[in-house]
């Protein structure tokens, strides 16, 4: 295991600015997958949306360098250290390591069942900002696993409004063979279902070029035959949905994985500050910031606001402000972890790659207590059994 | 259809002959700056019409009066401060204000501007003579509001991602202290008895008061406006009236701008504006409110004694900072 510590020291170079109380340090350790494939250089050239952009320990440290000031005002700091792992068991034995080593809180940026590993091998909270696995929010959920990432459902939920906004009600579903594609679909139709839209076919697509299996392959042959307001392609790998829009029969925006596509963050979003936390990104880790980095640079500002709010806190007293704490991620809300399933509640932004077209919760959608809860499973839904 | 045009339309032309016949208004410019048209927008204070556009630097945003009477715009974008004169309508110079200005302040005697750089994360002192830096003071990333004590010798700059306001010595340029407000603090206003230095914190809901004496914090003023909920009441601009009594805060997303009675620190009345209400503006009288929204792109024209709107003008796309010069 190769062990980078990234240390953030406090200077108490103000000579009233600091207060004198002994501060705790709070020490995070984030575990990434060993020569992770998503990371590999063909992958992360085509640059696909929703897909990685670089290491996640980038955005988390971005974060951490910006809140210097907060830090000193406070009397606080904060450690981050850096785990590779190669599989799964290494994952859990990464964990159990921090642990011993004092880490108050885990990071993730792991497959689901590895994070799931993670999570039950350690008595800390786990803060997941890799895997968008809707069973980890609810099935599969745990009392001290949160997720800053949104899930498969919130993003499906945000494409489901933006189509209701936009009375696009007609859907053709094209999917992938892979079990994952398999099981977005399933979540896709949960969302569908959910906002009063309607599948008027849903079709299985392949990525070939052979003529004998043309009717699962050609775009034209696959979008013909029907009457439909938009196209919504779940494609997990990314190739066959980048090369769907305008290559519809009937002149049909396309939504999902390809056209306009429900993430936490686009680069060219303009308002709130995003601006400013982009370029930000930007000057540090030379590349556009990705909704991932997003997710990574949050998980940072969330070490940020537990060790600000309680900044002589132990390990305990910081597992319990995470419940509660809240943060500012330059998406104009304030954003909290769901009581019920621990994910991160959000404003999503509808991209098509070049800029952010719209924003989601829909203008005008109401909800009983918070409209943020209208993206993803609701506490009423009971996905998730664990006692938080 | 033709009934209800001429309805709307007598009651239009009623309105206009009211204000034409409340001749009393003085004579006056409201100008309002537009993030995305390179250009103040005039508006006519008696007719409340517009009269024209000024061009200026590029991406405009906070707008003031220079102590000279001058309008004072510092461009995000060109990275300087247009000194315009409002008697011609002509920018008599451009003082460069390093990389992406936002918001800015003047040293009483108007030999400094003090401006917050969004993108270094720091507060640059600038000669507005000479347009040369003289300081440049690391803060907090994202620097926004920057208010200058009535003496002149201490700075606050407020520090959104840090929630913090920092409290700057001019003289040494040193951060002397800083206070801990709500979230995303953006603008200030200094109580005319200098006391009470009020911080609006846009995801806080509320308005942090802190003590000038000391710089602790005071109280902290909570908005609430039936309808909404605290997650939208975002507050940003704000302006003290005369005599200390009263600020006016403009809500944000909640599009309401709130009256508040400053000794109390009670909201008295709330009244219905246009989309994000951002900045506001007095008139000399202090019967006219002007609050710039920066989602509808208009100006909302406030009956301060009545606390009512009374017209909405059309201006510039994404409307930032406004100014009335009588």
């Amino acid at each position: 295991m190769r062990w980078i510590v990234l240390a953030f020291a406090l200077f108490a170079m103000l000579f009233d600015a600091a207060p004198s109380a002994a501060a705790a340090t709070l020490k995070a350790t984030l575990i990434s997958p060993e020569n992770d494939p998503r990371l590999e250089r063909t992958r992360l050239e085509r640059a696909y949306l929703g897909h990685p952009g670089g290491p996640a320990a980038e955005g988390v440290q971005v974060a951490l360098d910006e809140g210097s000031f907060e830090l000193e005002a406070a009397g606080a700091a904060v450690t981050l250290s850096a785990a590779t792992a190669r599989s799964i068991d290494s994952a859990r034995s990464a964990a159990q390591a921090a642990e011993k080593a004092g880490a108050a809180l885990i990071l993730t940026d792991l497959p689901g069942d590895w994070t799931l590993a993670v999570a039950d091998a350690v008595k800390l909270p786990v803060l997941n900002i890799g895997a968008p696995d809707d069973s980890l929010r609810q099935q599969d959920c745990r009392p001290r696993l949160y997720h800053v990432l949104p899930s498969e459902r919130m993003r499906s939920d945000a494409i489901a409004q933006t189509l209701v906004s936009r009375k696009w009600s007609k859907l053709l579903l094209l999917v992938g063979a892979s079990p994952l594609d398999q099981q977005r679909s399933a979540t896709a139709q949960a969302s569908i279902k959910r906002y009063g839209l309607q599948v008027v076919a849903s079709k299985p697509f392949k990525l070939s070029t052979d003529p004998r299996e043309r009717d699962l392959a050609n775009p034209l042959l696959l979008t013909a035959g029907n009457a439909y307001d938009a196209v919504w392609v779940v494609d997990s790998d990314g190739e066959f949905a980048r090369g769907l829009p305008y290559r519809t029969v009937l002149p049909r925006p396309v939504v999902g994985d390809a056209g306009l596509v429900a993430l936490a963050w686009h680069a060219q979003f303009e308002r709130y500050g995003a601006p400013q936390v982009s370029r930000r990104f930007f000057k540090a880790a030379k590349r556009p910031m990705t909704d991932r980095d997003w997710a990574a640079w949050l998980a940072g500002k969330t070490l940020l606001a537990l060790a600000t709010a309680v900044p002589k806190g132990s390990n305990g007293a910081w597992a319990q402000a995470l419940a509660k704490t809240s943060v500012d991620g330059s998406k104009g809300v304030n954003m909290s972890f769901r009581a019920w399933d621990g994910q991160l509640r959000q404003t999503m932004l509808l991209t098509d790659g070049q800029g952010v077209i719209a924003q989601a919760p829909i203008d005008g959608l109401l909800h009983p207590t918070d409209v943020l809860d209208t993206l993803g499973a609701d506490a009423p839904e009971k996905l998730c059994k664990a006692a938080r | 259809m033709r009934p209800i045009r001429t309805a709307t339309c007598s009651i239009c032309l009623g309105a206009i002959a009211l204000w034409f016949s409340a001749g009393a208004w003085a004579q006056g410019t409201v100008y309002v700056s537009s993030e995305k048209d390179d250009a103040l927008t005039m508006i006519d204070l008696a007719t409340l019409a517009i009269k024209g556009t000024i061009p200026t630097c590029k991406r405009g945003r906070h707008l003031q009066l220079t102590p000279e009477r001058k309008l004072m715009l510092a461009c995000s974008d060109s990275g300087v401060a247009d000194v315009i004169d409002p008697a011609t309508g002509k920018s008599l110079r451009r003082i460069p204000l390093g990389d992406d200005p936002e918001a800015f302040d003047l040293s009483p005697d108007g030999r400094t501007i003090y401006v917050s750089s969004e993108d270094d994360a720091a507060a640059v002192f600038v000669d507005a003579a000479t347009g040369k830096k003289i300081k440049e003071v690391k803060v907090g990333q994202e620097p926004e509001g920057v208010k200058v004590s009535a003496d002149g010798k201490l700075l606050y700059v407020t520090s959104e991602v840090a929630s913090l306001v920092h409290v700057i010595d001019t003289a040494s340029g040193k951060v002397v202290k800083n206070v801990k407000v709500g979230k995303r603090p953006r603008r200030m206003a200094i109580t005319p008895d200098g006391k009470e230095l009020w911080v609006t914190c846009e995801l806080d809901s509320g308005v942090t008061i802190v003590s000038t004496a000391d710089h602790s914090v005071l109280a902290t003023l909570k908005f609430e406006v039936k309808g909404a909920r605290a997650q939208d009441i975002t507050p940003v601009g704000i302006q003290m009236s005369g005599d200390g009594k009263r600020a006016y805060v403009a809500l944000g997303r909640a599009n309401h701008v709130a009256f508040v009675d400053v000794a109390a620190r009670k909201v008295t009345d709330l009244v219905l504006v246009g989309k994000r209400a951002w900045n506001v503006a007095l008139d000399k009288s202090e019967k006219r409110l002007f609050v710039v929204n920066g989602l509808s792109d208009d100006l909302t024209v406030v009956d301060v004694p009545g606390a009512k709107p009374i017209k909405t003008v059309p201006v510039g796309r994404v409307p930032y900072g406004v100014v009335v010069v009588e």
